[in-house]
């Protein structure tokens, strides 16, 4: 952060020397604009392919979530909780990979991934917490065969959406700082699967969707801002080297293994991560 | 459209809306630098840095930091984007640009806004770790490690858990307003993210000290007068060369006209404290409670009389209360200038009671000449630690302060 934040402030002693010519001539009242805010910026063909290879993306994701999620429906109606529990946090990867795109869709989010106490009736809850629930704590899919079919519906129906979406560079932009934040709230807490306690695979999840939209955006932010580029390339690095400690096998340790000195490490790289890339979207434009 | 958008349309090329914020706010500071003229700025630029001989203010924001690189370039580029966001933080200006993009987050986060800086200082030192951390000269600056900053000795009594201590850099952020306060220490650690992490951080809600002859001495958590026989800015520059400046003849140029900051967080016991009858407290402490004054006078800046009897011929002012063994008197004329603050983090969980205290920030010449010999013979033998418990320590060099020059920053007489 340390060099891109130095350059705003060479601007701000700009901006102090022409309020103050602006302040002689007795206008100091109209310093505070009420400009409305804009997001959207011109498209160029370079912004329009990464939004257009992002949209790809997303749907390859919601292609291999409705497979994942298939087969994992599948353990469950058989009555197969080990499978099931071995599937679950796979099942779940694409999901987590699109998470702020998901979110765009109505009650789609809520009916795919709420947890207990996001639902406002017990009934109502459906999803994958709610087979969760019953595969680690109830030890049994009872009543799960319902949950299960309609956790299919459901991802087949974001499959749908996601092959339509509206997308612009600044929504990519946002959402791979969204992803991290989710990282920051409910993974690196283990709130997210508290069951399971597979929150490193939604973890990585998360910071790998985010990474997709800055591969996708690095050549424009190269050509911008190369310093920052660099930074987000160094950073994301830096996220994977800090997770890689807790891989075992294909997977990763059990969130109740981590240590506080573990998920502060952890969640201070995300935060040495998101910060950098919270200023991608406002350096799409030459 | 206002002036600084049309500013920022030309020299980033930005097409979208931008958000002047900063202008007015801005012009305000620009007017009052230099001057506290009731506004509450205090000069940042100067022979020392700013927050030691200032009187104490109210609120306190203090925060340890580790750097997660390895790089000493780095460093140097944080203490400098630190210095220019100090620099404009305790002049009421924006934390880098007042010109807000709908698509990216403020440079500055916000909180700040239509405050005025309430006499904000911002005052940066260095830990031992900088130098060398377990062994190994870290950023190539261990020669240059100032004879002084010797980690602090194992002291009696101490309970320190290493969690909430020391660190490779700190920040003490002090005003009169807890919100300016804390705007500086959250934007610091902002403008570090990958190069630097909190590693612990403590608030201090009433100041317990005065460290000018116009404050009143407040009172601490034990219901005391704190700090009556503080050093304080209206003493001579002798008295402030003899006990508070680093001297170039000390063993390390860089830190001329520095300081060397202790810190303790003294958890107090003041559930046990509470229970305590009222002659107990005043023998404990050697002072009366309500006036302030030692044990045996009338007025709080009476000097204590070490000597005085009462009639059975034992010492009016116990041998282990804790005004004789602190006192210069009885120290070799040791001196230190305290700046601490009365802290609160709520409840204490583990015991049910509050967690509350006093934490101990001293600024001095050389601690191990000024800080360990007294608090040796504090933890030992003061009568105070019945109810007291040092939980936190750190000791760090404090640099010089910096002309208002382009290109200077705080520790650029270490790290240039």
């Amino acid at each position: 952060m340390i060099v891109t934040r130095l350059v705003p402030l060479a601007a701000t002693l700009t901006a102090l020397l022409l309020a103050l010519v602006a302040a002689g001539c007795g206008d100091e009242k109209s310093e505070t604009s009420s400009a409305p805010p804009v997001t959207n910026i011109a498209m160029t063909p370079e912004l329009t392919a990464a939004v257009d290879d992002y949209r790809e993306y997303v749907a390859d994701q919601a292609d291999d979530l409705v497979q994942r999620t298939t087969e994992f429906a599948e353990a469950v109606k058989n009555d197969d909780i080990d499978e099931a529990k071995r599937l679950f946090a796979y099942a779940r990867a694409p999901f987590e990979t699109i998470e702020p795109v998901a979110g765009s869709f109505g009650d789609l989010d809520p009916r795919i991934d709420s947890r207990e106490n996001d639902a406002v009736e017990e009934q109502d809850w459906t999803g994958f917490h709610r087979i969760e629930k019953a595969l680690w704590v109830d030890g049994s899919t009872d009543g799960m065969d319902e949950v299960a079919d309609t956790l299919v519906d459901d991802v087949k129906e974001l499959q749908t959406q996601a092959k339509t979406v509206e997308l612009t560079p600044v929504d990519m932009a946002a959402g791979a700082t969204d992803l991290l934040g989710e990282v920051s709230k409910g993974k690196i807490t283990g709130e997210e699967d508290r069951y399971s306690h597979t929150d490193l695979y939604d973890f990585q999840a998360n910071v790998d969707g985010s990474k997709q939209v800055f591969v996708l955006l690095k050549p424009i932010l190269e050509q911008n801002n190369p310093q920052l580029a660099d930074e987000i390339s160094q950073e994301f690095d830096d996220v994977y080297a800090a997770l890689g400690d807790y891989k075992r096998g294909d997977g990763y340790v059990s969130y109740t293994e981590l240590t506080d000195a573990d998920t502060k490490k952890l969640s201070q790289s995300i935060d040495a991560l998101a910060e950098p890339l919270s200023q991608l979207a406002a350096n799409l434009q030459s | 459209m206002s002036i600084t958008r049309k500013r920022f349309l030309v020299g980033a090329g930005l097409v979208g809306g931008g958000i002047a914020v900063g202008g007015v706010r801005g012009l305000l500071a620009a007017d009052e630098a230099g001057a506290d003229d009731g506004t509450g700025h205090i000069a940042f630029h100067g022979t020392h840095q700013a927050g030691i001989l200032t009187p104490q203010q109210d609120r306190l924001h203090f925060a340890a930091f580790d750097l997660t690189t390895s790089n000493v370039k780095e460093v140097r580029d944080l203490m400098r984007a630190w210095t220019e966001a100090a620099a404009a933080m305790t002049a009421g200006a924006l934390v880098g640009s007042d010109t807000w993009q709908p698509t990216a987050p403020p440079d500055d986060t916000g909180e700040a806004l239509g405050l005025l800086p309430n006499r904000l200082t911002i005052t940066f030192g260095f830990g031992p770790s900088l130098f060398r951390a377990d062994g190994e000269d870290r950023f190539g600056l261990a020669r240059r490690m100032p004879p002084a900053l010797k980690p602090l000795p194992d002291l009696p009594g101490d309970e320190i858990d290493r969690a909430i201590s020391h660190g490779d850099l700190c920040v003490q952020a002090c005003s009169d307003d807890p919100q300016a306060a804390f705007h500086a220490v959250r934007n610091l650690a902002r403008i570090a993210r990958g190069v630097a992490v909190l590693r612990w951080s403590q608030l201090g809600f009433g100041r317990t000290s005065s460290t000018s002859q116009n404050q009143q001495t407040p009172r601490n958590l034990m219901g005391f007068k704190d700090g009556t026989n503080n050093i304080t800015a209206e003493e001579s520059d002798a008295v402030h060369r003899k006990h508070v400046w680093a001297d170039s003849g000390d063993g390390a140029d860089w830190m001329h006209d520095g300081s060397y900051m202790v810190t303790r967080r003294i958890r107090m016991l003041i559930e046990v404290w509470d229970r305590a009858s009222l002659a107990d407290q005043e023998q404990t402490i050697g002072r009366l409670k309500a006036s302030g004054a030692p044990i045996g006078g009338s007025g709080e800046h009476d000097d204590p009389d070490f000597k005085a009897k009462d009639d059975k011929g034992m010492p009016l002012i116990p041998d282990a209360a804790h005004v004789r063994i602190a006192s210069p008197d009885n120290n070799r004329g040791i001196r230190m200038l305290r700046r601490g603050y009365s802290f609160t983090d709520g409840f204490d969980d583990q015991l049910g009671q509050l967690d509350a205290g006093l934490f101990f920030i001293a600024y001095q010449r050389n601690p191990h000449k000024q800080f360990v010999p007294v608090q040796r013979r504090l933890g030992a033998n003061d009568q105070l630690n019945e109810y007291i418990v040092h939980r936190s320590s750190g000791l760090f060099a404090v640099p010089p302060g910096i002309p208002d020059r382009p290109g200077r920053f705080i520790g650029d007489s270490l790290l240039n």
